[in-house]
């Protein structure tokens, strides 16, 4: 088609997903989580007090905190012995808050983003790479335009340091305070690294702004905060991947988001992770969106060994939109419960959820989903629309939409399918001379269409080539 | 040319106790020529159908199917003399296609999110690769060696259902577009359809001249057509009719039809017609068998068969 697609094929995507770098760190926290390890992990990033004192009350409510275990049908998080995870690590390099340039990285690096395609995913003229190796940003680069035009994106630590007022309103206070639940209150505790992004009213970044995160370093936590603020009338769409090679060792990612979506501001949040078969992936990422704007949600969660994510979206002023796009794949001993929350608080507010998901070889997935309608959310509609294809007997699909509705002009609808891959459908596509794995394949690349066509074309050919990798069952 | 030759096939339903359905079909098919099979509702017709294409929901009993192709039925590749002759029964639907096997279905799948033109350039480059891996033992030249090697490295893109660029070999984006165009024109069907889902919403009819387009695309050198008819209004059943006998013409395709109805013969006229009465073919004769079924049912072929037992 074009040229935007060469590059895809010159980095080997399965290549991408099954290396792994000797590690090479300067400094490594010490395993197990008490109050001084929090207190090194702040010194050593040079943090303003306020930032320390924080990250000590969030401990305070994570040590507090029961683990979560009551809710219906969730997935088994006994095995997470957060104690083993050492929470911190950073790269060796020189300069703190990461290389300017992509040649300033020390060439272990470069040849990990090498095959992450990073540099050529620049090449394509995306606007800026933020790009996490272990815990910290290392590299990025915004072009020079969206700068003058007051854009910000930088990585979260630099932005403690350089953007301190905007971040001590915006982390962690209003959208996700600590207190929501235990792994917020963790990730509160030792965060870093992570992606923070400005942009200014009336402002428009028509290029998607692009992050890519991955753990590579045995025992380690990845805890990135992401904060993105669009300010009045502005418009963004941030696009974060992650991937992580194979490990034997336990690992644990809990990653924080917090979008502001100010009046009539857009914001289109779009991830595609791929995590390894042992993390356990515990995310929380809530969107505040004020009068007319819009806040949309695009995820792809393939890979961890069990995924609780719920994006959530609350419409506080009146004709906010909210849209979720979310796809989940569940294969041998994987238990993948995603969802979307979204709470109508304000008349005219418009939300729509659609969800796929794909379950086989014994995997499970579950839409866990909630929308709750406020009293006094006049003319508010939502529309929820689950479908679950499997691929065997042994697999599970599941669906719990949640609805909480205390206005009655309201708009609620509300579909769910599960069905099986049709033999009849695998037959047909094998009869025009695909055989049985790219026969299903392409069933599976129809079924998340809808969502594909979403994503730019590079994340989408790459959501389809996880998917067939996924398939052939040579993920690890 | 190529020649398929069904000898005492017998096949049941594939579970226990399942029931028996052809009990005993010889028939052949060559390249070029045109078979009309008639029958009964019920009697097996896509039952044999689907055999030939190696439906997993039917398992044969005894008899076999076998295909077999001259030296040169394939563009670019010389079939040697060893390879010249296959038992279908041990191939995959995917490998049968390769060789040449192509079936209209007479419920054609709907297949949501995936365009025409994305499916069909990826099951035609499926079946030239899958092709080329069955004759490959066979080719000692150096520079087809080579450009296999190509083609695996880029392993997983070339069928894949979002694509890249074409490998070598492989037919690419923009000449797979000028083909298709050609081919639906030829068929008089809209060029937006290019961009539907597969048979997605489809009329009935639409489907039909569907089935018609992939033969088109995907050259077969023995096409079954089940009931391709069925459903096509007054004009299309012509567009289709053309498009048949083109297979025939214009790429020597042999062609067994299956149909209710003497209505589309008229267009596509057989040069066999055969009854299929409880899973074996009862009666076989020339173009004006179909004309007297018409008039007078097919009983009499069965009070025929109930007296020769
Ligand atoms: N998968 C199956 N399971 C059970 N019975 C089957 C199956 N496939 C076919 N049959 C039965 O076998 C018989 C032959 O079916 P088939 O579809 O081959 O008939 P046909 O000759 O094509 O009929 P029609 O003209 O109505 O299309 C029918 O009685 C049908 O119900
Ligand atoms: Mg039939």
């Amino acid at each position: 088609m074009s040229s935007d697609q060469d590059h895809l094929k010159e980095t080997d995507t399965e290549a991408r997903f099954e290396f792994k770098k000797e590690e090479n760190s300067a400094f490594e926290a010490e395993k197990g989580l008490t109050e001084e390890t929090v207190r090194i992990i702040s010194e050593d990033k040079d943090e303003p007090e306020w930032m320390l004192e924080r990250r000590l009350r969030a401990l305070e409510q994570f040590q507090e905190m029961p683990m979560p275990t009551d809710w219906p049908g969730q997935p088994d998080l006994s095995e997470v012995e957060i104690e083993e995870i050492v929470p911190y690590i950073r790269p060796d390099i020189e300069t703190r808050g990461g290389a300017e340039e992509w040649e300033d990285l020390p060439e272990e690096i470069q040849d990990t983003f090498d095959k992450l395609g990073i540099p050529e995913a620049e090449k394509n003229a995306l606007s800026g790479v933020g790009a996490q190796y272990e815990s910290e940003i290392v590299y990025q680069n915004m072009q020079e335009r969206w700068e003058e035009k007051g854009v910000i994106f930088c990585d979260m630590d630099r932005a403690v340091q350089e953007h301190e007022e905007i971040v001590k309103e915006h982390f962690m206070t209003k959208c996700v305070p600590p207190s929501d639940n235990k792994f917020a209150a963790l990730h509160g505790a030792i965060w870093s690294g992570g992606s923070f992004v400005y942009i200014p009213e009336d402002t428009t970044v028509n290029m998607p702004v692009q992050a890519y995160f991955r753990m590579n370093s045995e025992g380690m936590g990845q805890f990135e905060h992401t904060l993105i603020i669009a300010e009045e009338n502005s418009e963004v769409h941030y696009i974060e991947g992650c991937s992580a090679p194979k490990y034997s060792a336990f690992n644990l990612h809990s990653g924080g988001v917090e979008v502001f979506v100010r009046e009539n501001a857009h914001v289109q949040y779009s991830t595609v992770q791929n995590w390894s078969k042992n993390t356990y992936n515990l995310n929380t990422k809530r969107a505040i969106c004020e009068a007319d704007g819009t806040m949309e949600w695009v995820s792809g969660s393939m890979g961890s060994k069990a995924t609780m994510l719920y994006p959530s979206t609350i419409l506080k002023g009146p004709g906010a939109t909210d849209n979720h796009i979310t796809i989940a794949m569940a294969g041998e001993g994987q238990d993948i419960d995603t969802g979307a929350k979204v709470y109508h608080n304000a008349p005219d507010t418009k939300s729509t959820i659609e969800s796929k998901s794909i379950a086989k070889d014994g995997g499970r997935t579950n839409y866990r989903g909630l929308v709750h309608m406020a009293d006094g959310a006049e003319n508010a509609s939502t529309s929820v629309e689950c479908d679950a294809l499997m691929f065997d007997n042994d697999s599970t699909s599941d669906t719990m939409p949640y609805m909480e509705i205390q206005e009655n002009k309201v708009d609620v609808a509300h579909e769910a399918t599960v069905g099986k891959i049709g033999d009849e459908d695998v037959f047909y596509l094998q009869s025009r001379g695909l055989d049985d794995d790219d026969a299903k394949q392409m069933i599976v690349a129809g079924f998340i269409e809808p969502i594909t066509e979403e994503l730019p074309i590079e994340y989408a050919v790459e959501l389809n080539r996880l998917i067939e990798l996924e398939m052939e069952g040579s993920l690890g | 040319m190529a020649e398929l030759e069904i000898k005492n096939l017998q096949a049941k339903v594939a579970e226990e106790d399942g029931e028996q359905i052809l009990r005993g079909v010889d028939l052949s098919v060559e390249s070029g020529e045109i078979h009309a099979l008639m029958g009964p509702n019920g009697s097996g017709k896509s039952t044999l159908a689907k055999i030939i294409a190696g439906h997993p929901a039917y398992e044969v009993t005894g008899g076999s199917v076998s295909l077999h192709i001259e030296e040169d039925e394939f563009d670019g590749i010389d079939v040697p003399a060893d390879l010249q002759t296959w038992d279908l029964l041990d191939l995959e639907p995917n490998e049968r296609a390769a060789l040449g096997i192509f079936l209209a279905f007479q419920y054609p799948a709907e297949i949501e999110g995936v365009t025409m033109v994305n499916f069909l350039r990826t099951a035609l480059n499926a079946k030239l690769e899958e092709r080329e891996e069955l004759f490959e033992d066979e080719d000692e030249d150096e520079a087809d060696a080579e450009s296999e090697d190509t083609n695996e490295d880029a392993a997983g893109y070339e069928t894949s259902p979002m694509e890249g660029p074409a490998d070598e070999g492989e037919v690419g984006v923009a000449e797979f577009q000028e083909i298709l165009q050609e081919k639906m024109e030829q068929l008089d069907m809209d060029e937006k359809f290019a961009n539907r889902y597969l048979n997605a919403g489809f009329s009935g009819g639409e489907k039909k001249q569907n089935e018609v387009l992939q033969a088109a695309i995907l050259e077969p050198s023995i096409a079954v057509l089940d009931e391709i008819d069925s459903g096509l209004d007054i004009d299309r059943l012509q567009d289709v009719s053309h498009g048949i006998n083109a297979l025939r013409d214009e790429q020597g395709a042999g062609i067994l039809q299956i149909t209710h109805y003497q209505r589309i013969l008229d267009y596509v006229e057989p040069d066999h017609v055969h009854v299929m009465i409880d899973g074996e073919i009862a009666k076989s004769g020339g173009a004006e068998l179909a004309e007297t079924l018409e008039d007078e049912g097919y009983d009499w072929v069965r009070e025929e068969v109930y007296e020769a037992a």
